[in-house]
């Protein structure tokens, strides 16, 4: 394993792959970058829903950032492990410039949509509508599944963050956790929050030696926090 | 108006007689704004109401005549027990109910149909009923408001919302007169002024202040501590007091020192004395536990917080001690005033300073009751998170007319010199948002009608903005209760302390040590342990600064010449500090420089109160950063500023131009704590992001995320929008307190002597003792958190990184 400054590489199901900063997952074996809980759209689903005015700039934030990760990794095959949409309205709300965008985005090349819970049907735009794309030897779908069967599993939906405490302060930031089955990938949206390794859907789902690898600079490793 | 017979005759048959300001406050009931200043004890709240029942007796009356608003819950109920008997004594047919949050839904469902003649309330209680249709016909009849503790409310954003609450209710009401309560005050007529609406003037009374307080030094046989905080060298001539008066109020300036102090004075507690502890993270049951106690008398001492600083007599208090430097002189004599339960004999108050630096602060202080001169510090214009907040509640009433409010909003005399372009960033940001991005056409929060006025575009959300109302701000908490079926709550601890407990830790709680088992649905559940040494929990909440007055007094007396009053060991210390350097003097600001151990030091002695000497050590940081002096981090107390480092300084007065501090403040709004801090406060009471109700919180809490990037996101994106506006208005004074800073700079004017030492100086030496040591962000974090998280995989025998 080595922390660079393009990512933090570990091995996982038998392949060599990387965190980025930005909490992308790169396989650099098969082109593949894989994003997880965009959430585009969560500013405006808020605001129809009556609550607040949130910036509205979150949509070209995203996009800004998922950008540049593919051209810096020019990646061929493109996965959004669901929840890309806060809501299927947000889909019909997008502008016309951020359409555009997108669509530059997925220009030549594969780009595969994930169901998430909150975009759960095939959605209007270009690109594979899947519940669960396999790519021998990992598998990616949302929601991680419960028990032992499973391995090489990479997925997203919970957006895992983990506390460090340095010298009497806290450090929070979002992460990857992964153990010999399974990997999960922190939300990359702009206005996702997280969810604390030490939360009961995390600890059941991995086992007592996984790890956090912290997003952010400088990328580490941690025990995952909240495992004895 | 005399006081009517009637109540004469009562005042008679329970053997009292009125004071003379009771008397007045009758006399005077026919003025528009009324300002009533007594010392504690002096029968103010009855003083407040006398009018009112003596109105009533001449009288009927239907609907609402006296709306009654106080800052404490506690307080409303508490003083609709002490007016019921003499409203059943006269037999008048008076209904007085209270209406707080703990007011059940369909009790405040009832006052709104049929209101009763007396309402207790909070300001937050009543901004969320000028929120509902029918405020117009709930205060149509109202005749007068009476604000108790007003001296209180006026140091804060609840008295902003407060104020602009009653400006609208005035409106419903226009008859209603406006009488305030307050503790002896600085600045009567500023009081009045933010009472009264604009321009209009109040009449003010000033009752008999009573006798001069007995106030001094406790003798303590031991020398506090050279640094930190807490007093737990003075508990056995704490104990001793406590056995030598009835009751004894032991006040302290933060809730972990309270809890800290308790403990300790427990342990010491051989004879077995009762005592009490009382803060505000204790569960309410607790709380109401000890003041039942006080009451009837069954408690020698209570250990306690700001949290007793207002309210009604608890019980028959004869000694308040002051553990820890006052900060405040104003606040310090309201806590003295405790002491005052009969109005003739003096408050007696003994002052326990917690360290040496706040022997010379205890000084000042009693020098200042001594003379009478309570620190003032104007609060300046009135903030305009708050009247966001404002406007969208009154939109939940009904349309808006923006001319009709901005005129409205312009008779508080806070909003006094609010302009027209501020007033309408404010209703555009509540209406759309007020991005440059025109982005919410479709989902406006308000919408324009073609007459001009504005109302809610979906009347539906009127329910969910009320459930955000207030301006009290505290962290998320997590309920501390004991293990078990039914376990007992003890209180709560914030989130972000919890987070970083593991099973088997253990801290302090309700003066217990306990240990911490599991975390069940947002509960953490304690068990009993005495066995290991505790954690101190951290609490959130303002620290306080030492105000502006009492920093001027302290350096006054160290430019004395006569010291005779100060013990030697202090004497000893200014003078040595006077040999191999300087003192501090008023108008000059004093700078050392001296290197120990492989470090170089500067310490910068501003006497600008915690928050800004900290903010100063960011700030010199940063520019010292970019001088490429190499600063490794800094640590502050209300005195000064210690920052250590790889290269000395030569000349200070580089550091200290204006315009580069200044700029500075403006480079640092990017990525600080205390900004992202100041900046959630704003946005959470302007309405930009809602706040987290208890019980209605999900399990999952990845749907949201935190205010620090909305924040990055507006610098980025919209770096003029109004709610940053907010943030830099907010960091003149709080947290960030940037206005003590600006104070401080202009009060020197470029008289800076920086002395080059060759070792630490008397007076900077406390200051590595003190806690809470800032490193400076940036690279030495990173590398903080690269060898930390090399240390946890080696811990766990995991694969160490290559």
């Amino acid at each position: 394993m080595r922390s660079t400054s393009e990512g933090f590489a570990f091995e996982f199901g038998g392949e060599r792959l990387t965190a980025l900063p930005s909490g992308a997952l790169w396989w650099h074996g098969r082109n593949l970058l894989a994003v997880s809980d965009l959430h585009l759209g969560k500013s405006d689903r808020m605001a129809r829903l009556g609550g607040p005015l949130l910036p509205p700039y979150e949509i070209e934030d995203t996009l800004s950032r998922l950008d540049a990760d593919i051209a810096r990794s020019q990646a061929r095959i493109i996965i959004c492990l669901g929840d890309s949409f806060d809501d299927m309205a947000s889909i019909e709300a997008m502008e016309i410039s951020h359409q555009i965008w997108l669509a530059r985005l997925q220009a030549g090349r594969q780009w595969i949509w994930i169901a998430g819970n909150h975009d759960p049907t095939p959605i209007e735009l270009s690109g594979t509508h899947v519940e669960t794309f396999y790519e021998p030897p990992l598998v990616f779908r949302h929601m991680a599944t419960l028990g032992n069967k499973t391995s090489g599993e990479v997925s997203g939906h919970y957006h895992p963050k983990a506390q460090v405490t340095l010298q009497g302060r806290n450090l929070t930031r979002p992460c990857f956790l992964y153990d010999t089955q399974r990997l999960i990938l922190p939300a990359f949206g702009t206005y996702t929050g997280g969810l604390r390794t030490q939360s009961a859907p995390l600890q059941a789902l991995m086992s007592q030696d996984a790890r956090a690898i912290l997003t952010g600079t400088p990328m580490v490793t941690i025990p995952m926090p909240g495992t004895a | 108006m005399d006081l009517p017979d009637a109540l004469n005759q009562w005042f008679d048959t329970r053997g009292w007689v009125p004071h003379p300001h009771q008397r007045a406050m009758v006399a005077q009931a026919r003025a528009p704004a009324l300002l009533l200043i007594a010392p504690t004890g002096g029968g103010k709240t009855l003083a407040g109401f006398l009018p009112t029942l003596a109105e009533l007796l001449a009288q009927p009356h239907s609907g609402l005549h006296t709306l009654y608003i106080s800052p404490l819950k506690a307080l409303a109920a508490d003083i609709k027990r002490n007016l019921r008997r003499p409203i059943e004594d006269l037999g008048l047919q008076i209904r007085i109910e209270d209406r707080t949050g703990d007011t059940p839904q369909s009790r405040r469902k009832a006052q709104r149909k049929d209101p009763p003649h007396i309402l207790l309330t909070t300001p937050e209680s009543l901004a969320l009923l000028i929120s509902y249709e029918d405020a117009p016909r709930i205060f149509a009849g109202l005749r007068r408001v009476v604000i108790d503790e007003i001296h209180a409310l006026a140091e804060s954003k609840r008295g902003d919302q407060l104020m602009l609450a009653l400006s609208h209710v005035q409106r419903l009401a226009p008859n209603m007169r406006r009488v305030g309560l307050s503790a002896t005050v600085d600045d009567p007529a500023a009081i009045g002024a933010y009472l009264a609406p604009h321009p209009d003037r109040c009449k003010i009374l000033e009752a008999d202040p009573g006798p001069t307080p007995d106030i001094a030094m406790l003798e303590v046989a031991q020398e506090p501590p050279w640094a930190g905080g807490g007093g737990r060298y003075a508990i056995q001539s704490v104990l001793k007091e406590i056995e030598r008066h009835r009751t004894t109020l032991i006040f302290h300036n933060t809730r972990a020192q309270a809890e800290l102090f308790f403990h300790d004075l427990w342990l010491a507690n051989q004879n077995d004395l009762p005592i009490g502890i009382h803060h505000g993270a204790l569960s309410k049951d607790a709380r109401h536990r000890v003041e039942t106690a006080m009451v009837n008398g069954e408690l020698r001492a209570v250990v306690c917080t700001g949290s007793l600083d207002l309210g009604i007599d608890w019980g028959d208090v004869d000694l308040v001690l002051q553990i820890g430097a006052p900060k405040n002189v104003k606040r310090l004599v309201q806590r003295i005033g405790r002491a005052n339960h009969n109005y003739n004999t003096p408050s007696k108050a003994r002052l326990v300073p917690a360290n040496r630096f706040e022997i010379l602060e205890c000084h000042a202080a009693l020098e200042a009751v001594h003379e009478n001169t309570l620190d003032g510090e104007p609060r300046g214009p009135g903030p305009r998170d708050v009247l966001c907040q404002h406007i969208l509640l009154l939109a939940c009433a009904g349309p808006i007319v923006p001319d009709d409010l901005y005129a409205q909003v312009k008779r508080c005399g806070a909003y006094r010199d609010l302009t027209r372009a501020a007033f309408e960033a404010c209703l555009e940001f509540i209406a759309t948002g007020g991005y440059a991005l025109r982005a919410y056409d479709r989902w406006q929060r308000l919408k324009k009608r073609p007459d001009g006025a504005w109302v809610l575009r979906d009347p539906r959300t009127a329910q969910r903005i009320r459930m955000n109302i207030g301006t009290i701000l505290s962290a998320e908490t997590l309920k501390v209760k004991w293990r078990g079926r039914g376990g007992a709550a003890l209180g709560e601890i914030e989130e972000a302390f919890a987070a970083t407990l593991t099973p088997g830790d253990t801290f302090l709680m309700a003066g217990h040590v306990v240990r911490y088992e599991r975390l069940n649905e947002m509960t953490i559940e304690v068990s009993r342990n005495t066995h290991k040494t505790p954690k101190i929990a951290g609490y959130y909440g303002h620290k306080f600064s030492t105000s502006f007055q009492l920093s001027e007094r302290i350096l006054d007396i160290m430019a004395r010449e006569d010291w005779s009053t100060l013990p030697s060991s202090i004497v000893d210390w200014l003078t040595v500090q006077k040999q191999v350097s300087q003192l501090p003097r008023p108008g000059r600001l004093l700078v050392e420089s001296f290197p120990r151990e492989t470090r170089e030091h500067l310490v910068v002695y501003g006497f600008a109160g915690i928050n800004a000497q900290q903010t100063l050590g960011l700030l010199l940081t940063q520019r010292m950063e970019a001088a490429n002096l190499g600063p490794m981090g800094f640590v502050a107390n209300d005195y000064a500023t210690l920052i250590w480092g790889l290269d000395p300084v030569e000349d200070a007065a580089l550091l200290f131009d204006r315009q580069g501090i200044q700029q500075s403040l403006e480079t640092w709004l990017d990525g600080n704590q205390v900004m992202k801090r100041t900046f959630r406060g704003a946005a959470l009471i302007a309405g930009l992001i809602e706040r987290n109700i208890p019980g209605l919180r999900k399990s999952g809490r990845q749907a949201t995320f935190s205010s620090d990037i909305l924040f990055d996101t507006l610098r980025r994106y919209d770096p003029d929008h109004l709610m940053l506006q907010i943030t830099r208005e907010e960091a003149m004074r709080g947290l960030v307190d940037f206005g003590r800073i600006a104070k401080m700079l202009d009060r020197i004017d470029g008289q800076i002597d920086t002395i080059r030492l060759s070792s630490v100086t008397p007076l900077a030496a406390p200051l590595f003792l003190e806690p809470g040591r800032i490193p400076v962000k940036g690279l030495g974090e990173q590398r903080l958190l690269a060898e930390e998280a090399s240390r946890l995989m080696q811990e766990a025998g995991l694969a160490p990184i290559t």
